[in-house]
């Protein structure tokens, strides 16, 4: 039975993906035949490659995770593909980058799928993951290789190559954070102590993680990563939650949110200025408000069908290619696109959160809920700054955003998925 | 934990959902507003950094182009002749927009009409989409009517009486369209103040866009409407010889002759040497009902359908204007009192008994080629309006040869060639005239019809339409037949 569900699956990934590369090629040939032809013809063996290698992260799903869900990969293969033919059109210098970038984030999702067998093994290495998560995201502040960009340190510079370590210390911690929680989870869902009318654990018992939680956000905050501090408190709010059951997890982080909001946006100015654009962007629109104005006007200019690939102008956008390359899918393909690359991403969460549902072992559960809950916050986070919904801050959208480190820790992330649904069908196969 | 994955999912179907209604508003319900936002210039700097076509004259040379510059706009557009096109090309600024045929013929210039056909070589080899833009105008013709009005503020219009295809256009004083299409944005701004301010209006194309009393050159229309209406003929009446007309229901005001000459007679001998006690009285017998309809039907206010922005409307008042203002009449038919054309419109006039009557649409585009030479767009001449009947047009016509035969312009006469004009000289105060000069030729089988008109000139014999503006048409005329 194993057998026939896995190729069934293989069978149907197979075939979506075959429709992610019609897709990705035919946006590429739009953007060609745009009255402007602002893509040089000589990008399209970068196409090709980005094309090959989705092909061999096929294979390896077939060899390494035959079992494995047949959704996820052409989802990120669609999203990677319209996200590069963006990069393509709005930068051609990065074209070649992001087609590198892209290769070696399906060599780590083939290594991942080839090293981390089950899901399991993994989890007894969580302590492990904890020092790599801290020590990846200390690395930008180290003297000698970090760097600096647009105000944010959370860069490092090895030879000519600029990295985000950042992006990996969320899938080392959040690995730590669901193997820890499941160890701790008897005693963190019982209440030992009453305060204020509400029976709490023993707090020796979160000792380590508060730690490390709270250690990760100061230093998040330190390099003024607005975004990934926000990503990283509500994801691990939500594995306490869901690891617990307890609501009054969610009571508590709720108010540590208002009151950490209230004191960074009393005490950085950086914050009130995002809250400010937020609420009124057009009395700085052409300052502090520019990147959110000019945002907003790509979306209108897009309306119901774009302007068609390459026929826009949202290079007057900053960061363009990177936070803000939402804005250009929206401009140039219109609702209709920006609406089917949401509806991607909420595929994609739907069908992490399904795997969590299914799979039998807890820390599977909760690690693919986590991995999940990454994808569809991230998502969020930087989908609601570029519409204008949340304050803006500054993170990439996974698998469409040009960005090495972005590429490489969401392919890393996909494998983990994968990996977790291939256990699963594993188990099922042995028990029927 | 099942249930807690679920609620998750919950939450997120509701984060999402929330960006999908934000798109919605974004893309769909705020656009309107969004897209018409005054701090929102995506239109301008769209086609402001997009390759441009360009736009050439009849006879070839390029009057307008896009060059590459180094700077974030990385093409700079060029006029190569400066001034002596701005008022036809316009100029393309990215601080104060577009204007004439850069204004009109934008889409052709930027690519927008042109079709593409799916052709997947286009994928491998790099295409230029934006078309180019053949006007009817001639450098030559252009050329010459500059060299004509020198310095004197003035116009001159050429056009083919047949088609209506615009063959120059030009006026003075003029701009240099290179000094607004710079990317230096505060001398873009100097310039555009200093032209804004100087009083002799270089930025107005006064050819169709300001208006002028037309004086006597409007005689051709109400010779014509009277022939229309029956009111006379060649022959008949015979009008008085006099100095002065007294003019009705003003208790003793007179209207005199141009220099205090008397004169009289028939039609042709009054279209002859312009009199105007003749075409006052006959404007009277015409009456209003009849010669305003008549004047409009020549164009007077109606918009002139030529494809350049914001012709304006030349001025004839309507017939209830006239109920209780005969003398107002009798100097309207003289093209005095409210009468305004633009010379565009007094050329239109001479146009339309050229072309038997009926008046063609103005027009300055000949052509839009794609980048590979491909004509995608050619214009095709339309009739815009019926003046008179073929047989007026040529009763009038035939006065008119009489004028630059043997009256008051003698000077446009062209060798071996029957030249039908028409002088005027309207008098703005008391010393200054506008005067006039509206012809075509040859007689026969009329190929060029021309309007000349010079502002300001001093008022005196020597300063008359005949005498400044006939000899410009002239030389217009025998550029253009090429005699």
């Amino acid at each position: 039975m194993s057998t026939v569900l896995a190729a069934v699956r293989r069978n149907t990934e197979l075939g979506l993906m075959v429709m992610a590369g019609v897709l990705t090629a035919g946006a590429y040939a739009l953007a060609g035949l745009g009255r402007s032809a602002s893509l040089p013809a000589n990008l399209i063996p970068f196409l090709l490659i980005i094309l090959g290698l989705l092909a061999v992260a096929h294979v390896a799903v077939r060899k390494l995770a035959p079992g494995a869900d047949g959704i996820l990969l052409p989802l990120a293969g669609l999203l990677n593909g319209v996200g590069y033919v963006f990069i393509a059109r709005l930068d051609p210098d990065l074209a070649g980058l992001q087609a590198m970038w892209t290769a070696l984030g399906v060599g780590a999702f083939v290594a991942t799928l080839a090293l981390v067998r089950r899901a399991r093994d993994i989890e007894r290495l969580r302590y492990t993951f904890a020092l790599i998560g801290i020590g990846l995201l200390l690395m930008p502040l180290l003297p000698g290789i970090g760097r600096n960009i647009n105000g944010a340190r959370l860069w490092v510079r090895l030879g000519t190559l600029t990295f985000q370590p950042g992006e990996l210390a969320k899938i080392a911690l959040c690995v730590f954070f669901a193997s820890y929680l499941v160890e701790k989870q008897p005693l963190l869902a019982m209440g030992t102590h009453k305060v204020a009318g509400v029976w709490v654990p023993n707090v020796r018992h979160f000792g380590p993680i508060v730690l490390a939680w709270a250690f990760s956000l100061v230093v998040m905050f330190w390099e003024k990563d607005l975004g990934s501090s926000l990503l990283f408190f509500a994801l691990f709010i939500v594995l306490l939650w869901v690891a617990t059951a307890r609501g009054v997890y969610l009571g508590i982080g709720g108010a540590m949110f208002l009151g950490g909001a209230f004191a960074a946006w009393t005490i950085f100015d950086h914050v009130k200025t995002r809250f400010s654009i937020l609420l009124d962007p057009w009395s700085v629109a052409s300052d502090a408000g520019y990147q959110t104005v000019q945002a907003m006007f790509a979306f209108a200019a897009g309306g119901l069908a774009g302007t068609n690939i390459a026929q826009g102008s949202p290079q007057r956008i900053p960061a363009v290619s990177t936070d803000f390359i939402f804005a250009a899918i929206g401009e140039e393909l219109g609702l209709l696109g920006s609406v089917a690359v949401l509806m991607a991403f909420l595929l994609m969460v739907g069908t992490g959160l399904r795997i969590a549902m299914r799979v039998e072992s807890p820390f599977e559960k909760l690690l693919a809920a986590g991995l999940t809950a990454i994808i569809g916050l991230q998502t969020f986070i930087i989908l609601g700054g570029v519409t204008r919904l949340v304050p803006l801050t500054g993170i990439t959208l996974p698998f469409v955003s040009y960005g090495g480190s972005s590429l490489i820790s969401n392919y890393i992330l996909l494998a983990l998925l994968l990996r977790i649904s291939d256990d699963d069908r594993s188990r099922a196969g042995a028990g029927a | 934990m099942n249930t807690q994955i679920r609620r998750l999912g919950i939450v997120m179907l509701v984060l999402f959902s929330a960006l999908f209604v934000q798109l919605n508003w974004l893309q769909i319900i705020d656009a309107d507003d969004l897209n018409n936002h005054p701090a929102n210039s995506r239109g301008v700097v769209r086609d402001f950094t997009r390759p441009r076509g360009v736009i050439q004259t009849a006879d070839g040379t390029i009057i307008a182009q896009s060059v590459p510059s180094n700077n974030a706009f990385k093409l700079q557009r060029q006029y190569p002749l400066g001034p002596l096109f701005a008022h036809i090309t316009g100029y393309f600024s990215f601080t104060y927009g577009s204007e004439g045929a850069e204004r009109q013929f934008n889409d052709a210039l930027t690519g927008n009409v042109t079709k593409t056909r799916f052709d997947p070589r286009e994928l491998l080899v790099e295409k230029d989409k934006t078309a180019n833009v053949t006007l009817t105008v001639s450098r030559s013709l252009q050329e010459l009517a500059a060299q004509q009005l020198g310095q004197r503020k003035g116009s001159v219009v050429a056009l083919d009486p047949r088609t209506g295809a615009i063959l120059a256009l030009a006026d003075y004083p003029t701009y240099d369209p290179n000094t607004l299409a710079s990317h230096d944005q505060d001398a873009v701004r100097e310039t555009w103040a200093a032209l804004n301010a100087d009083v002799t209006k270089p930025l107005l194309p006064r050819t169709f866009r300001e208006r002028y009393p037309p004086g006597s050159s409007f005689k051709v229309v109400t010779t014509a409407v009277a022939l229309a209406t029956g009111t006379a003929t060649p022959a008949q009446p015979v009008f008085p010889t006099l100095r002065e007309l007294p003019l009705p229901n003003t208790g003793g005001q007179t209207l005199a002759n141009f220099g205090g000459g008397t004169c009289g007679g028939p039609l042709p001998e009054a279209l002859r040497v312009s009199c105007n006690t003749a075409f006052a009285q006959l404007g009277l017998d015409i009456t209003a009902q009849k010669l305003s309809p008549g004047a409009h039907a020549f164009g007077f206010n109606k918009t002139p359908p030529i494809d350049l922005p914001y012709a304006a409307e030349s001025y004839f008042p309507p017939a209830g204007e006239f109920s209780r203002d005969l003398p107002g009449l009798a100097k309207s038919a003289i093209g005095q009192q409210d009468v305004a054309a633009t010379p565009l419109q007094m050329a239109l006039v001479a146009a339309a008994i050229a072309n038997n009557g009926t008046v063609m649409k103005p027009h300055v585009l000949a052509e839009v080629r794609n980048a590979e030479g491909e004509v995608i767009q050619r214009y095709n001449p339309e009739p815009w309006l019926n003046a008179v009947p073929p047989d007026v047009a040529r009763a009038t016509r035939d006065m008119m040869v009489g004028v630059v035969q043997g009256g008051s312009g003698t000077r446009a006469q062209v060798p071996g060639v029957a030249v039908a004009g028409k002088t005027g000289t309207a008098q703005t105060g008391l010393d200054k005239s506008h005067v006039w000069f509206i012809a075509f030729a040859p007689a026969e089988a009329p190929r060029v019809a021309v309007a000349v008109m010079l502002e300001d000139q001093p008022s005196s014999n020597e300063f008359t339409g005949g005498a400044l503006a006939a000899p410009i048409a002239q030389a217009m005329i025998r550029a253009a037949l090429g005699s």
